[in-house]
């Protein structure tokens, strides 16, 4: 119950900033959402915001885009596509599964919760009855990151189109993304928005901090660290090392300031994703995407 | 941007093509020709000397230098260096502080346009340096690139 | 047959064609030490870059260890039009090597 309070007052004291009540309608947030960003970086038009920092400053724009000459993910997304075609796993979706993550995540009437494109991919692989224990398939990073990485590749240039079905169910899971995003939480008590609402644009030591909005355009995203860090733990490096999924930043997030993660694919997190991908409606996929 | 169509592109399986082959290249036989001495230099002036035989080179605002203000990542700084001088034989990339600071050096043949992008090591904050022997003449230009260290995000 | 480390483009525009490639290679300073065993990583970079157009010598780099690992290049030059070869071929200090050839586009 605490908790709960906590968060609500973490609410009231936005006094107009990004976001109504927590009783305002999706599409109402939406509309703030956007307004907010507009004021606060005058010039950056909605479809740039795609690219994260990348739109807000010249010079690591320069250094990304010499980065993305050769993109580092190129064998990745590769590797994914081989992976998606070895296991049939176009015959689980619409479309053949290609050109469609602009609708995830979804709410899934039948389980009434919010379904998001890494546990469709998991369940096809379940269905045709592929161990993903011994194919060593996980939730946040390598083969299924390499898989939805060669979904988003197809996706790219649909703008994300997540639809908040407007069943109570549906809008209290909503509205749960939306209090975890501003509320306050671990050792540095801060919220996603304090650094990707409120201070987006500012530097935090040697980073620049990107906006919210546009955020889960590029995802699965190609880290530079996690390259560096899986090559390193490896004595290797792979085509498939820097790929991680939304919820393997989100965890990465909640670690940096002291929180305990939550586990990928958690509830959670997936109330989360539903939030913060509506959040980028009508922005074009761009995934994935190389990102420090 | 149309880099992303691009890349679909190149995707989609009609990538590079690449010729098969015995005898495509010979590079020339690398001890003989490789500048050792100016790599190893720990000094600019050492290094220049070395590689143009003189130290002297002339500041020159026909040299331009692209390279970010700040370098989000000290390993892999892209650096362009763009040379309007007529009669351009060679471009070398100096880091200042780094240890040895001749980082690589290019030779132009007869249709090569006076410019070229690479990436280098920097091992802190410095001034990148490009001298040009243009006309039998060495001119230079600096850039001074911050290195910085990651943040929450790194 | 793909080349095993260089990736290879060129574009003709008008009458300049750039030349793009990224080379897949340790470029190892030696100065660096395996954290494991605390011995010394040797050097293992690139010291030389020829590339061709049409079996003419277009651009010869000499590299150190201060280039980035995977090394990026791009260069460009007159007189070449679509359908000449292009050619990139490198050879590092411990006498590895590689080449790759690509039409212009």
């Amino acid at each position: 119950m605490k908790k709960f309070l906590i968060a609500v007052s973490a609410l009231t004291m936005l006094g107009g900033a990004a976001i109504s009540s927590a009783q305002a309608s999706p599409s109402e947030d939406l509309k703030q959402f956007r307004a907010y960003f507009f004021k606060k970086f005058p010039g950056v038009k909605l479809q740039d915001y795609a690219n994260g920092i990348y739109a807000l400053d010249a010079t690591r724009r320069f250094e990304w885009e010499a980065m993305e000459e050769f993109p580092p993910y190129e064998d990745g997304v590769e590797v994914g596509k081989k992976l998606f075609n070895k296991y049939d796993l176009g015959s689980c979706f619409q479309k053949g599964g290609i050109g469609i993550k602009q609708y995830y995540p979804y709410w899934d009437k039948k389980t009434q919760k919010v379904r998001t494109l890494e546990q469709d991919i998991m369940a096809c692989l379940k269905k045709k009855g592929v161990d993903t224990k011994k194919a060593k398939i996980g939730w946040k990073k390598g083969k299924l990151a390499a898989i939805s990485a060669y979904m988003a590749y197809t996706s790219r240039g649909k703008p994300t189109s997540v639809t908040i079905d407007p069943s109570k169910a549906s809008l209290n899971a909503y509205n749960k993304g939306k209090i975890f995003f501003y509320a306050k939480r671990g050792q540095l008590n801060m919220a996603c928005a304090d650094c990707h609402v409120y201070n987006a644009g500012m530097l935090i030591r040697g980073n620049l901090l990107s906006p919210a909005l546009g955020h889960t355009t590029h995802f699965p995203v190609w880290r530079r660290k996690w390259a560096k860090k899986t090559a390193a733990k490896k004595g290797k490096s792979g085509p498939l090392d820097g790929f991680g999924t939304i919820h393997r930043r989100y965890g990465g997030c909640n670690k940096q300031v002291r929180a305990k993660p939550f586990k990928a694919q958690s509830e959670t997190y997936r109330d989360l994703e539903y939030f913060h991908t509506y959040m980028s409606n009508g922005i074009k996929l761009n995934g994935p995407s190389v990102r420090q | 941007m149309q880099r992303r169509t691009f890349l679909k592109g190149s995707l989609a399986g009609t990538a590079v093509a690449v010729a098969v082959g015995a005898g495509l290249l010979t590079p020339r036989a690398v001890l003989a020709a490789w500048p050792k001495s100016a790599f190893k230099a720990k000094k600019i002036d050492d290094a220049l000397a070395k590689l143009f035989g003189t130290a002297d080179n002339t500041p020159s605002d026909k040299i331009a230098i692209k390279a970010p203000d700040i370098a989000e990542n000290g390993a892999v700084v892209p650096v362009s260096v763009k040379a309007s001088l007529d009669g351009v034989e060679s471009i070398a990339i100096l880091a200042a502080k780094n240890a040895n600071p001749l980082t690589s050096s290019f030779s132009l043949g007869a249709n090569a346009l006076p410019q070229v992008s690479t990436r280098i090591k920097m091992g802190k904050t410095s001034d990148v340096i490009a001298v040009v022997k243009a006309g039998g003449k060495v001119y230079s230009a600096r850039k001074n690139v911050k290195v910085t260290i990651g943040g929450c995000g790194g | 047959m793909a080349s095993k480390t260089i990736k290879l483009r060129a574009r003709a525009k008008g009458d300049t064609v750039t030349v793009k490639c990224l080379i897949k290679h340790p470029m190892e300073t030696g100065m660096r030490k395996d954290k494991k065993t605390g011995k010394v990583i040797p050097a293992h970079f690139i010291q030389e870059v020829v590339c061709q157009h049409n079996g003419n010598t277009v651009l010869t780099a000499d590299w150190g260890p201060a280039v980035s690992k995977n090394p990026y290049l791009s260069f460009a030059f007159t007189g070449g039009k679509p359908g000449d070869s292009v050619s990139i071929s490198w050879v590092d200090n411990t006498g590895d090597k590689d080449s790759a050839s690509t039409k212009i586009k």
